[in-house]
């Protein structure tokens, strides 16, 4: 044997399947993560998931930070529905805290909200389509989650990362201009969404590819931690806007869509239906805020200095906001010691925070309760057996963030 | 809503442990105990396995680190949720930070692997039994717990670190024009760990 001979690993030659590495940046990850499958022929023997390419420690920076610092981190675990992150932070404070917020702001938290989740279910179940083949979908609905970004801008300035509202409420009132582009929303969206379904819904090609792919049973979803859409799609009538409502959540009539058998397909009819189920509650939220008049429409936060920070124009005029910006912001405004968790039904499952506090300005531990990150470990019981090209769509339909499984 | 209170909870806990559990908190409604790390495993199948509590859902598992609690430095909280009748609970043992031993809780919920994988990657808890009980989130190569509270997070004010692409230190700028800003020059070098006024 010569001195160039290479050395092959050990086994290499008796081994029968083959390794395949998709990811970690493979198109079809849409997302930084990686799976290393192993093959035999296009059947899926094993699966190993390697995460954490974008592990950014937010819950050791959140330990330095106070409270409204942390709102921005937030934004970055599901960045396909960054409110909701939000708000749901927002909520822990001020359960901690104690803020009990106005009715008002509390519809106006849930138009958002239900904006952003038919936002994320809109390009979960639309790259669906396009790991089946069927692109048109995700070309065409863009212009709606464009509409949906316009308000969020017009609410808060920014799109994806929204950083939207404040501990007690929103920086400022709702404009005109929301409203309006709200209601152009409320009109166009469900002649948009049929058309969408109709494209897939009953698309031969598109049942074929999706149904019996990547299935779980209630109760193994139940086993892994499922929560949101793919657990009930399973079968489970789990939701938190139900079982622990918050921000007025018990004020809505709205279903929880569920499904049988847990495949790809069911999780695809039930991210359809709650789109319509969203789009219901926007509308009844829509309806309540108009019934403020007068004063009660200029509310938009909870009367609470000491967490609220006041609005700029505020702080240049008047002398207490100015006291309250300056204690705020140099941090002499202690929170009080306690030990929280509070969740919220993000667009993919149960979104908790799990915030302990010795009293300081900063939280003493943060621990982000991450959906995505505790169903994507089922992804290897999900898969086996499946075809390659199952593999694929059984990660889409999950809808997996990076952001998020990694924070 | 339900039958099932947090009041009943704590005395179906205390009949079967005696003073094995203590320390029952309700922090904002949430029924809070702790038990002795090596009961960990039949607290949790006790919650899991009754008729009546039906703790079958493993909401989130995480830890905290407590330095100044000499022997019982380390946390593991479980958040448990009994999902038919809507109730929350949360449950935690200490261990010493120098023997981090505790038993995983994989054999009762799928869901515990990754969640146990991510605080060993943290806080450097073993999980006796744990399957593959290996970093998740940072490198394999790394030889610390990072969320452990003897880490602190860098010094906002430091002005020694050559950090070009996020506006300190380096050559920042458009051809010849050039700043400094940030980088040590040698007449501030005397100036460096000095609080900034």
């Amino acid at each position: 044997m010569s001195e160039h001979h290479i050395k092959l690993p050990e086994g290499s030659i008796e081994k029968t399947t083959t390794t395949l590495n998709l990811g970690p940046t493979h198109p079809a990850t849409h997302g930084v993560m990686q799976n290393i499958l192993e093959l035999d022929g296009e059947r899926i023997v094993s699966t190993e998931q390697t995460i954490g390419y974008i592990h950014r420690a937010f819950e050791k920076i959140a330990e330095r930070r106070p409270l409204y610092q942390i709102t921005p981190l937030t934004d970055r675990l599901n960045y396909c529905s960054s409110p909701i992150n939000n708000m749901g932070w927002h909520l822990t404070c001020e359960k901690l805290l104690g803020v009990q917020t106005p009715k008002r702001v509390d519809y106006l938290r849930i138009i958002i909200m239900e904006l952003a989740r038919i936002s994320d279910h809109l390009i979960c179940n639309s790259i669906v389509g396009v790991d089946s083949g069927a692109y048109t979908g995700f070309l065409y609905v863009m212009q709606y989650r464009e509409l949906i970004y316009e308000i969020y801008e017009e609410v808060c300035g920014s799109r994806l990362t929204t950083n939207i509202g404040r501990i007690g409420g929103f920086e400022r009132n709702f404009n005109d201009i929301a409203f309006q582009k709200l209601e152009k929303f409320l009109n166009e969206y469900p002649r948009v969404l049929k058309e969408f379904e109709n494209l897939f819904t009953r698309n031969r090609i598109f049942m074929e590819r999706t149904i019996g792919a990547g299935a779980i049973s209630g109760e193994r979803a139940l086993n892994y931690g499922f929560t949101g859409p793919n657990l009930r799609a399973a079968g489970v009538d789990y939701d938190v806007r139900v079982h622990s409502p918050y921000s007025s959540y018990e004020d809505f009539q709205f279903d929880i869509p569920v499904g049988t058998t847990g495949d790809c397909y069911d999780r695809f009819l039930v991210r359809n239906q709650e789109m319509w189920q969203s789009l219901s509650i926007i509308e009844q939220a829509y309806r309540k805020v108009q019934e403020f008049k007068g004063a009660e429409a200029e509310i938009y936060h909870a009367d609470v200095p000491e967490y609220y920070l006041p609005e700029k124009k505020d702080v240049y005029t008047k002398m207490e906001a100015l006291i309250w910006h300056f204690k705020i912001i140099m941090g002499e405004i202690d929170m009080p010691a306690g030990e929280v968790y509070h969740s919220v039904e993000g667009a993919n499952g149960e979104l908790g925070f799990y915030m302990i506090s010795d009293g300081g300005r900063a939280p003493y531990r943060l621990h982000f309760r991450r959906p995505c990150f505790i169903y994507y470990q089922a992804y290897e019981e999900l898969t086996k057996g499946a075809m390659l090209s199952d593999a694929i769509i059984v990660m889409s339909s999950l809808n997996l963030i990076a952001g998020e499984m990694d924070a | 809503m339900s039958a099932l209170t947090n009041e009943y909870i704590k005395n179906k806990l205390t009949e079967k442990f005696g003073d094995q559990v203590t320390g029952f908190e309700e922090p904002y409604g949430m029924l809070t105990f702790e038990s002795p790390k090596e009961a960990n495993l039949k607290v949790l199948n006790f919650l899991y396995d009754d008729d009546t509590l039906k703790f079958r859902f493993l909401t989130d598992l995480t830890a905290v680190h407590y330095p100044n609690n000499t022997g019982k430095e380390l946390a593991v909280v479980y958040h448990l949720h009994n999902i038919e009748d809507n109730v929350r609970i949360r449950f935690k043992v200490f261990t010493a930070i120098n023997k981090p031993d505790v038993y995983t809780a994989t054999g009762l919920f799928s869901s515990a692997n990754w969640m146990e994988r991510e605080t060993y990657d943290f806080y450097g808890i073993n999980f006796v039994g744990h399957p593959n009980l290996k970093r998740i989130l940072n490198v394999d190569e790394m030889d610390y717990f990072p969320m452990r509270k003897e880490f602190p997070l860098e010094d906002q004010t430091r002005i020694d670190k050559d950090d070009e692409m996020f506006g300190r230190g380096g050559t920042v700028g458009f051809g010849t024009e050039k700043t400094t800003h940030g980088t040590i020059t040698e007449e501030h070098k005397g100036n460096v760990g000095e609080e900034i006024v």
